[in-house]
């Protein structure tokens, strides 16, 4: 089982989100303590993603905070006002917070060596001997020592998102976002990502999973978050909320998918 | 697959007849008769002065020219290219000032005639006579006199490096737009700096698109070079082709010889541009995969047969994918 000790990593107080008048996020709270494995459901167009892609950035804040590991994100604040970071700032708070993308976002020019070797190389300037090994053992753990040479076109779908969790686990992060990491997926390669995401998961890693996998929600979440309309509906321990959703847009949601 | 429907005899393959192609037929007779009838003619057509041809293909004038239309095209490209990267990521910052000016540059250069820039650079050693650099009012570090018998060679790679800057700076644009968006997300989501995700993530995968035109570019401007007489400058192929037919009142035979020369290079340089696109091609054209080793290499031939099957035969003619 997870480990889970009470104390947020994670914090997002009051999250809003604008595309010039479109409001997606309508004030977000989210806290995720460390260790645990928080689930984010909804139909698409909630701001599920939205939510998770702000968590490191890709998107600006338009308005409330997200703080991981204590580090106010994206800001600096100075006698009440905030101040936006240096690129080469936000750079380095990324550093700490791996990505998990639906269509997986490996470098095609790169072999699945040589996509995990990047960024420790580059960002952290590890050796490359020292970055090879890590390499190699990152692609024992996701089931692919033998894909090593392979350039991702001739990687399966689900062997490319094994790759790119293997890429994101590189960096050490803190914190892990997956966002919607099966999604792009045949039916039958999903089981092998969800197997590497598990392992992750007992290992006491960190992670936000925006997902449609229902299933995953209930065996390894240790909290599930409904979204509908750019705020939280409902949440809560995953197998009461699945077996006993309060509120009605909640149920009617759960109807469809289950 | 059913083992139910497994014959253990051989099939009997189907060995349909082709559809028949009259019409290629009739297509070749008609191609290679008037290719033969101009072949004849080239044989026997004793205007075309073979003789003169053979006398004046090595002349050392004609050896020279190819040599300063060489230069002369590589000096112009490497300039234009230096530019092209800063204009097209000075389009793309977020610094307005920066895509004002570049926007302002394109459509200068590319709005007006590559002869009327190369006219103006010519007489622009009128213009400023001699060209001083240092501090202002202070003493000079630099002083460059541009009406020296550098027979405007400088001139000319100027006006033809920044007319093609702002070709290849709308190529380069389109290179650097083809890249998927989410791959500098994945790049910026590992914590790398906004330099090197260009150089190392962007850049090698906009290459593959970029390549092509620019070899486009890079023959059209070994052509272009024929302008400079503009400037002028007098040592190119073409005007020393010129010169001569004009010596010997023998244009035909000289026009042939430069011809001659400028398909040499051009097909130089597209053998030089297949190479580099397969370069740039790695991993996306599917190719066999690196052997890291010799169980993982077994291991990519199983799960990779078609790549494994068929290695890098196909050799594109890169003018086709530029069109």
């Amino acid at each position: 089982m997870t480990i889970t000790t009470e104390q947020p990593l994670v914090k997002i107080e009051g999250l809003h989100k604008y595309y010039g008048t479109h409001h997606v996020l309508r004030g977000i709270d989210l806290t995720v303590n460390q260790g645990e494995v928080s689930v984010v459901i909804g139909p698409s167009g909630s701001g599920k993603s939205t939510m998770l892609r702000c968590v490191n950035l890709l998107e600006t804040i338009s308005a409330g905070r997200i703080s991981v590991g204590g580090d106010l994100i994206g800001y600096r604040e100075v006698k009440g006002r905030l101040h936006d970071l240096k690129t080469k700032e936000i750079a380095a708070q990324r550093r700490e917070i791996g990505m998990v993308f639906q269509r997986f976002n490996l470098f095609p020019h790169k072999t699945a060596m040589q996509n995990i070797m990047e960024a420790p190389i580059q960002v952290k300037g590890q050796s490359k001997t020292v970055a090879r090994k890590r390499a190699l053992e990152l692609l024992d753990r996701v089931g692919l020592g033998d894909r090593a040479g392979h350039y991702p076109s001739q990687l399966s779908g689900g062997q490319q998102q094994r790759v790119a969790i293997a890429r994101a686990l590189a960096m050490d992060p803190e914190l892990m976002l997956f966002d919607e990491p099966t999604s792009a997926l045949d039916p039958e390669l999903v089981g092998d990502v969800l197997n590497v995401m598990k392992d992750l998961a007992k290992s006491g890693m960190t992670m936000i999973v925006v997902t449609h996998e229902i299933g995953f929600a209930r065996e390894v979440g240790d909290r599930l978050t409904f979204m509908d309309g750019g705020i939280v509906v409902e949440s809560g321990d995953p197998r009461e909320v699945l077996a006993n959703p309060q509120h009605p847009r909640t149920k009617e949601f759960l109807s469809r998918v289950l | 697959m059913d083992s139910h429907q497994d014959s253990h005899a051989a099939p009997v393959l189907n060995n349909a007849v082709p559809v028949r192609h009259p019409g290629r037929w009739i297509s070749a007779v008609i191609i290679v008769g008037f290719l033969l009838a101009f072949l004849q003619s080239l044989f026997t057509n004793p205007n075309f002065r073979w003789d003169v041809v053979g006398t004046y293909i090595l002349d050392t004038k004609v050896i020279q020219g190819v040599m300063w239309t060489l230069f002369l095209t590589f000096a112009s490209m490497v300039l234009a290219i230096v530019l092209a990267i800063l204009l097209a990521f000075m389009r793309q910052s977020d610094n307005p000032v920066f895509r004002w000016s570049s926007w302002t540059w394109v459509w200068f250069f590319r709005g007006t005639p590559v002869y009327t820039q190369l006219l103006f650079w010519g007489l622009a050693t009128v213009l400023y006579p001699t060209i001083v650099l240092g501090i202002p009012f202070g003493p000079a570090t630099f002083t460059w006199v541009t009406s020296d018998p550098t027979h405007g060679l400088i001139p000319a790679i100027l006006g033809l490096g920044l007319n093609e800057s702002a070709y290849l700076a709308e190529i380069f644009r389109a290179g650097l737009k083809s890249v998927d968006q989410g791959q500098s997300e994945a790049a910026e989501a590992l914590g790398m700096t906004k330099g090197k995700i260009m150089r190392r993530i962007i850049l090698p995968q906009a290459m593959r698109v970029i390549v092509p035109p620019t070899g486009n570019e890079t023959i059209g401007m070994l052509k272009t070079t024929s302008l400079v007489l503009a400037v002028p400058f007098t040592l190119d192929l073409t005007f020393a082709t010129n010169a001569l037919a004009n010596r010997i009142y023998l244009p035909i035979p000289l026009l042939i010889v430069a011809a001659f020369w400028y398909l040499v290079i051009t097909s130089i340089l597209m053998v030089g541009q297949h190479f580099i696109e397969a370069h740039y091609g790695k991993g996306v054209d599917n190719r066999v995969p690196a052997a890291i080793n010799p169980a993982a290499a077994k291991a990519s031939a199983a799960v990779a047969p078609s790549a494994a099957a068929e290695p890098d035969l196909k050799m594109d003619f890169p003018e086709e994918e530029a069109k």
